[in-house]
């Protein structure tokens, strides 16, 4: 373990010891919107949140849609080119209106969590009335609308999305719990004790520092926090500071279990 | 009046918690977040909800409720039964909206007055 004031004062450490595995604090933002929420700017496209992003000094993010996975691959893309980690993934609306955020490692089990989800979202979107939905690719041209109600609840409960998430390889987290709408907590007055989340989020409006404090229905739960962006300037407007070898997936989830010296830093 | 003769004379149906049939029903109240519940519902309530999560039957416990209604038809999930029917708390279902029972129920004599 290199001495705490490498990380503190972000000095990279010598070049890698081959078999020797380094630990860093790395940026998240874990819960960014695209142009394909209907409640979300047509400015955020995936080449502009990636400049965003970058200019917010993220190292990794994730990309949650209400109830579609569908603009993660362009984001992802663009992310590749531009060295900002992307984790595909959804901000799935339960039949109990709470929000959960399903991340995935790759993007074939996002599709199928997508799948799943489109199976039990039953409506269509009305634009004028919701906003659009626009499916984009990575030159931020735009592909296609999509015509389901993504802004609506699915008839699946916490417990099976929770199930499913995991079933496919995924983490599931509970989306800003603090919030009285749409929050697990204002929803069902509690967290289901049994309920196998892997972390939970809290907004903007509390400090990530105090939330075990503010909210001591979180227990002994692993708490972030990120921005819900919708539109540009709320990119990485908070970030949770993270303790991983690379930023990947896989260590996020090392991270949120605190596995090996792995964990949430803030 | 009792949990048992509001369910025969409304036509609801028992889905959970028949051995809590003879509780007394004092008050009404409706409401779908359950953090709204926990902090307003007055105690000894029958209360009316589209929430089928098993987490309704704590609130319920919390509030010392008479019954839960479930409105608009909806099933209570499989946990949830196995919890009201341990707790001996009556979840109903009702076929119709909310606004349609609360309305009959008030009329009869329920109201929605908060506790004491």
């Amino acid at each position: 373990m290199w001495p705490a004031w490498t990380a503190a004062r972000r000095i990279d450490p010598p070049a890698a010891i081959p078999g020797v595995i380094v630990l860093k604090e790395f940026r998240a933002d874990l819960h960014i919107h695209t142009c394909l929420s209907p409640c979300a700017d047509w400015e955020m496209s995936p080449r502009r949140i990636i400049r965003r992003s970058r200019e917010s000094g993220l190292d990794l993010i994730a990309v949650c849609d209400h109830n579609s996975s569908e603009n993660s691959a362009a984001v992802a893309a663009e992310g590749q080119r531009a060295g900002i980690a992307v984790i595909p993934g959804l901000e799935i609306c339960s039949r109990e209106e709470v929000h959960l955020l399903a991340l995935f490692g790759g993007m074939d089990q996002a599709l199928a969590m997508q799948a799943l989800i489109y199976a039990h979202l039953p409506g269509e979107n009305r634009p004028e009335v919701f906003g659009d939905q626009i499916v984009a690719n990575d030159a931020d041209e735009v592909v296609a609308e999509n015509p389901r109600l993504l802004i609506g609840a699915t008839g699946l409960s916490v417990e099976q999305i929770v199930r499913d998430t995991h079933a496919m390889g995924g983490l599931c987290l509970a989306a800003h719990i603090d919030r009285p709408a749409n929050g697990i907590i204002g929803q069902l007055g509690f967290i289901p004790p049994r309920l196998a989340l892997d972390g939970l989020e809290v907004s903007a409006r509390i400090p990530l520092s105090r939330a075990h404090e503010i909210l001591p229905e979180a227990g002994s739960r692993p708490c972030l926090t990120s921005s819900d962006a919708h539109r540009l300037a709320d990119i990485g407007r908070v970030h949770t500071r993270m303790r991983m070898a690379e930023p990947t997936f896989e260590e996020l989830g090392r991270a949120l279990r605190g596995e090996d010296g792995r964990g949430i830093v803030n | 009046m009792i949990v048992k003769e509001l369910a025969e004379y409304y036509g609801l149906q028992v889905a959970a918690g028949a051995e809590g049939l003879d509780r007394e029903v004092r008050r009404g109240y409706c409401g779908d977040l359950l953090s709204d519940v926990m902090a307003n519902a007055p105690i000894g309530c029958v209360w009316l909800t589209v929430q089928g999560h098993q987490n309704i039957v704590a609130v319920a416990l919390l509030r010392e409720m008479a019954a839960v209604v479930l409105t608009g038809g909806r099933e209570p999930e499989s946990q949830t039964v196995a919890r009201a029917n341990a707790e001996r708390m009556p979840v109903l279902i009702w076929p119709h909206s909310a606004f349609e029972l609360a309305g009959k129920l008030y009329v009869a004599g329920v109201d929605g007055r908060p506790s004491d």
